[in-house]
């Protein structure tokens, strides 16, 4: 029987609002592994499955932003929990997009899921990290705490097909923000599984939407979108940078810049935990 | 139905007015009608549905649609403050941009009809309000009479009245229709919308007869739905209620109006309804005069998609007031 067994092929999707739907738009793209050998067919996203996005991101915002940093962290671990499951496969898919070795290929999936759980033990201690008590001259109690900016595009690197997507993402949702994220244009194949992941530990649908397709097609529609609050502008193409941050600036959308030939494997920073927060500062009368 | 209190519609044409004559002749009317073939009609309304509409067209749809709103509220909780903002809301839809066109009307309980009034003087905004025992519409002739006196004298242009589905279902048809033009009489010039409340009727033959019925008993409108059961409006449903007042229209020469209310949230809903206002009922129903949306929540909707029309690119609620 084995022999004569027709293998199941997968149809990748976008993942929007928890649901894999294909792009309203009907089109695909082909993907090839870095020899140019065919690996599949990805979904091409629409500035409308963009929209769509941007809308289940908003949805799910109040409830993500809501809990509890511990109880974040424990969805994010369990996140890793179901990644360590799926090494193999992560790995495979690394090696054909990325054309590294296999071992290679494993430790750059490894290095992804301690960056993630790196990333979710930020949760519950960033506020301690990056908030305070400010001495002030008065009659007040003031204290400064971060807060979640909102729904953030993510334009995901380029090369960094896993490992790069997770440094981007892990960092948006672990704050309490939540994600559209644009995947490797010509890599797609980690993000779809990731989203896979996702969908199947415990984080919400609709805290991160993945699109597959044509970054520079699809950015510019985020970038101007009056519903998304900041922009991460780590995999966009050279050229259309300034471009998306001008339109960001339509709606003061706080942009993080693209810095050049971003190491992933180099150790992270709290540099993209900072940047998505916002900080909000209260003064609260004392000694009355 | 013995000896109705209000005489029925004049001059319907005689195979009408044999219909209404008496309890025995009006189910057989309504039990006459030809059944609805649920397959067809969902297939087209899902056909419509698919129709594009692009660029002026939609503008012209979004613009259209703004203006046929029914401006909502029917919550326990509605205060003058709310209903005030709401009319504001009504006047001025987007603030940003006056060229908008201002709804149709707001709808309000009848208790709220006087603030309503007071912040619409001046306009010509009609002030709808529901009454009959909204939503349930579970109580005495006399009550409902009393409700539907009660909000005409505080200053609503029109009542939604609720029809008696018990009593539908069960068959006593002269009871609803008595009802219908009792209430309508009680109206005196303000308009009536007839709510049939589909969500509970259970077949598209059932919408069809009381559509009928409310049309024979002299409902200016009939309306889908009060928005507290579901499910509330929905393309097939009006798709039958459209083909009830073309027809009406057909048989009498007289123009009623439909209104789908509730669960209508979004631009390309509303499209779909215009669309579908179009192909079944024709042209001439493409007017606040004969199509209503009942709706609270689409008109930030519709806002958004304006803007996004005119910015080109996507706008979001943070830059629509929230009601």
């Amino acid at each position: 029987m084995s022999e004569n067994r027709i293998a199941v092929t997968k149809t990748y999707k976008l993942y929007i609002g928890g649901a894999f739907p294909r792009s309203e738009s009907g089109r695909s793209y082909p993907v090839v592994d870095h020899k140019g050998a065919f690996l599949a067919n990805a979904a091409q996203g629409s500035r409308k499955d963009a929209r769509d996005a941007v809308a289940a991101a908003r949805k799910a915002f109040p409830g993500w932003s809501g809990a509890t940093a511990y109880n974040r962290g424990q969805v994010l671990f369990r996140v890793a929990e179901v990644l360590e499951g799926r090494r193999e496969q992560f790995a495979a898919e690394v090696a054909a997009g990325e054309g590294v070795a296999a071992k290679k290929a494993q430790a750059l999936v490894d290095a992804a899921i301690d960056r993630w759980v790196w990333y979710a033990g930020w949760t519950d201690k960033v506020a301690t990290v990056l908030g305070a008590s400010n001495p002030v001259a008065g009659p007040y109690f003031s204290f400064s705490v971060p807060e979640p900016t909102g729904v953030v595009a993510v334009l995901a690197p380029q090369q960094s097909s896993l490992l790069g997507l997770i440094s981007a993402v892990a960092p948006v949702i672990a704050t309490g923000n939540t994600a559209v994220v644009v995947t490797s244009q010509d890599r797609p194949l980690p993000a779809v599984t990731l989203a896979e992941v996702l969908a199947t530990s415990d984080v919400p649908g609709g805290v991160v939407n993945v699109l597959t397709g044509r970054t520079a097609e699809i950015a510019p529609w985020l970038a101007s979108h009056a519903d998304v609050n900041a922009l991460d502008l780590t995999g966009a193409p050279e050229s259309t940078r300034a471009d998306l941050e001008r339109a960001a600036a339509g709606t003061v959308k706080r942009v993080l810049r693209a810095r050049p030939a971003e190491d992933f494997t180099r150790e992270p920073d709290l540099a993209r935990l900072r940047a998505f927060l916002e900080t909000k500062t209260v003064w609260h009368p004392i000694g009355v | 139905m013995a000896a109705p209190t209000t005489p029925p519609p004049a001059q319907l044409p005689p195979a009408l007015a044999d219909a209404v004559r008496d309890d025995a002749s009006l189910r057989r009317f309504l039990h006459g009608l030809p059944g609805v073939d649920q397959v067809g009609v969902e297939q087209r309304a899902a056909g419509l549905g698919t129709r594009s509409i692009k660029k002026a067209s939609k503008m012209w749809a979004i613009d259209t649609a703004i203006s046929m709103v029914d401006l909502t509220t029917l919550e326990g909780a509605d205060t003058p403050g709310k209903v005030r903002s709401l009319a504001a809301k009504a006047r001025r839809p987007d603030p940003d941009h006056p060229d908008v066109p201002r709804v149709a009307a707001v709808c309000v309980y009848p208790d709220m009809v006087g603030t309503a009034v007071e912040e619409l003087r001046g306009t010509d905004i009609d002030i709808a309000s529901v009454a009959t025992a909204f939503p349930s519409g579970r109580s005495s002739l006399k009550v409902k009479l009393e409700d539907t006196a009660y909000a005409v004298d505080a200053g609503a242009t029109e009542i939604d009245m609720v029809i008696d589905r018990g009593a539908f279902l069960s068959g006593r048809y002269g009871q609803v229709f008595d009802e219908i033009a009792q209430v309508k009489h009680a109206c005196g010039d303000a308009h009536l919308k007839v709510i049939l409340e589909t969500g509970e009727l259970a077949t598209y033959d059932n919408v069809r007869r009381a559509s009928w019925l409310a049309l024979l008993a002299g409902g200016d409108f009939i309306k889908t739905s009060t928005g507290k059961v579901s499910p509330a409006a929905t393309l097939p449903v009006t798709h039958v209620m459209l083909q009830a007042v073309r027809d009406w229209h057909t048989q009498t020469g007289e123009l009623r109006g439909v209104k789908p209310a509730g669960g209508i949230r979004t631009t390309k809903d509303a499209i779909k309804y215009l669309v579908a206002v179009h192909e079944v009922a024709g042209p001439q129903w493409l007017t606040p005069t004969l199509f209503r949306f009942g709706a609270s929540t689409l008109l930030n909707d519709l806002l958004m998609q304006r803007r996004t029309q005119l910015a080109g690119h996507y706008s979001g609620p943070d830059y629509v007031t929230v009601d």
